[in-house]
């Protein structure tokens, strides 16, 4: 059995500090912005799991699928504030809870 | 090894934080473009050269730019981004409950578990300093396998990107179909009663 060349345990109780502060974030914020800043938290915070491992175990899945993620977070951004900016264009308050209807 | 890990930690556990209790969003942005560079430090320590730099370029280039523009786009105009009233305050304790219970089952779970024996490695470089050329993690590493063996997934990728552009054009453009705001129903709704009216006569 190999020794780890990284601490793994300090990586991933780390990542999981930083994932439930965007779970945090999310649950109790009612602004849409930094709602949207809490789901890029978690994202990091898979990512930084992801990196980890890779190093852990020489493996460049984990670099290429972080690489993936990245890249899905920033459409994913795109999008959310689209619908951010059609929602709150006329509004003078920026509060998920003002969206009551969602019909098309 | 350890500072190298506890400084960058340090920050980003305090930046996440400074991120999701700021009052405004654009102390959240700065909190958050502080909490990625900390992730890119720790992204070098796992000799991720390529990784980290690409997450500032894309992340505190575009994503968090993009970010500052709707910040900008939706104070214009309007008053500025108010908070409002704060209507879950009674969320906050049980979200932290649950949190520090999810936080207590993983921290056991990793201090229990056993090293595992190594899988098999796509790499074909080894570990190495980061910064030097063709070791674990370095730009032709990277390159390599994103070009052989991942080629399927990164072409897949330009068709998510395809989907967001086209996405957002749809939604934000000139042609957006439906503003869905209070305002913006009261005026739906006076047309239509005007339209009616006419048909009336």
């Amino acid at each position: 059995m190999h020794l780890l060349p990284v601490p793994l345990a300090d990586y991933t109780v780390l990542s999981t500090v930083m994932f439930l502060i965007g779970v945090c974030g999310v649950i109790v914020r009612r602004n849409p912005l930094i709602m949207l800043m809490s789901i890029e938290l978690m994202f990091n915070a898979a990512n930084l799991l992801f990196v980890t491992y890779a190093r852990a175990w020489l493996n460049n899945a984990g670099h290429i699928f972080a690489f993936l993620v990245i890249t899905v977070a920033a459409a994913e951004a795109a999008i959310g504030l689209a619908i951010v900016v059609i929602a709150f264009r006329s509004s003078e308050r920026v509060d998920v809870d003002q969206v009551s209807a969602l019909r098309g | 090894m350890s500072a190298l890990f506890w400084i960058p930690a340090v920050v980003l556990v305090a930046s996440a934080l400074w991120t999701i209790t700021a009052s405004k969003p654009v102390y959240s942005v700065v909190a958050l473009l502080v909490n990625f560079f900390a992730l890119a430090v720790l992204f070098l320590s796992l000799s991720a050269e390529f990784l980290a730099m690409i997450q500032l370029i894309v992340y505190s280039g575009a994503i968090l730019v993009l970010f500052l523009f709707v910040i900008a786009l939706l104070s214009s105009g309007v008053a500025p981004i108010s908070l409002g009233p704060n209507r879950l305050p009674r969320l906050t304790a049980p979200a932290v409950v649950v949190v520090l219970i999810v936080f207590g089952l993983v921290t056991a779970g990793v201090l229990s578990s056993h090293a595992t024996p190594l899988p098999p490695s796509h790499s074909l470089a080894s570990a190495g300093p980061a910064g030097t050329a063709n070791v674990f993690g370095s730009v032709s590493d990277f390159g390599k396998a994103l070009f052989t063996v991942y080629l399927l997934p990164f072409e897949i990728t330009a068709l998510v990107l395809m989907v967001a552009v086209i996405g957002v054009i749809m939604l934000a453009g000139d042609e957006a179909p439906y503003v869905a705001t209070r305002a913006r129903a009261e005026e739906v709704r006076k047309e239509m009663r005007e339209a009616i009216a006419r048909e009336g006569d």
